[in-house]
């Protein structure tokens, strides 16, 4: 089914703060099997430079999900027939324990290709004092019948 | 953030060694659990087959972060890794008995300024490309 092109160009403003914290860092390394002390050692991260662990490179997506752009029904978005197209990070630091951040999410594309819809959502994540972390870019494609 | 490969030390084309990173249902259930990704494609096999997939496949945010470990852990220092992108080309399957496996390889696309280097990574997954375009931007000693 054809997505409402009025979503194109919408912003969607940040929900509650997410509060970041060794344990859930260290949470997602274990589940992506990934044993880098970086993650999980606050004095093997203060060797390679960062004052706490740091959450690996794909952690924002904890963050980012649950993206209120999808779940307006006005989308017309049938989720059973979602893939994930693409993602990007574009990382300005390392997210760390006790960061509080938000994410504004803008809808930048949205067009068929073949059968399927194409859609493109841009969020930046910002700590709530403003600074940008990371900003991410979200596609997903709505499968057709 | 001191990553441990120098950047004069690499070339364009310099390649990263190959590795293979074995996949099972457990991991979908734990990758789902931490990502707050419960979709029940990545874990239960009626649901899969029944909006037509062949069976259970991996969340496409677990094969990518495979491919970040694969380079962070070349780099030394995750914290290096400035931009990754990648798409998702075909599913990684993972049956109920035997898992899938996940074989990553890389090499150095492009030096840019400023001690950063482009890795490209190839990704696959029982003979298929599971993902393409894949690119990290890696910012070196």
């Amino acid at each position: 089914m054809a997505l409402n092109r009025d979503f194109v160009g919408r912003t969607f403003p940040p929900g509650e703060p997410y509060e970041v914290s060794r344990v859930k860092i260290r949470e997602f390394a274990d589940a992506i099997g990934d044993r880098n002390p970086i993650y999980r050692d606050p004095e093997a991260a203060k060797a390679a430079g960062h004052p706490d662990v740091i959450a690996p490179p794909t952690f924002p997506i904890v963050v980012s999900l649950g993206n209120p752009a999808l779940a307006d029904p006005a989308l017309g978005l049938n989720y059973a027939m979602v893939v994930h197209g693409e993602q990007r990070f574009e990382h300005v630091r390392p997210i760390r324990p006790g960061d509080a951040v938000v994410c504004t999410s803008t809808v930048t594309e949205i067009r068929s290709i073949g059968n399927n819809e194409k859609m493109v959502i841009e969020t930046e994540i910002r700590t709530t004092d403003g600074e940008l972390v990371c900003k991410t870019y979200n596609t997903i494609v709505e499968r057709g019948a | 953030m001191t990553a441990q490969v120098k950047y004069d030390d690499v070339e364009v084309g310099t390649e990263i060694p190959a590795r293979s990173y074995p996949v099972d249902r457990a991991n979908l259930v734990m990758y789902a659990g931490a990502s707050g990704d419960f979709n029940p494609i990545h874990w239960r096999e009626s649901t899969a087959k029944a909006v037509g997939l062949p069976d259970v496949i991996a969340h496409g945010m677990f094969t990518m972060a495979q491919g970040g470990r694969y380079v962070t852990d070349w780099a030394g220092d995750p914290g290096a890794v400035v931009d990754y992108g990648v798409r998702f080309s075909a599913p990684v399957v993972v049956p109920d008995e035997g898992g899938a496996v996940l074989e990553i390889s890389g090499k150095v696309e492009e030096k840019l300024a400023d001690g950063k280097v482009v890795v490209a990574l190839t990704a696959r997954s029982a003979g298929q490309k599971v993902l393409t375009r894949a690119k990290a931007v890696v910012r070196l000693a």
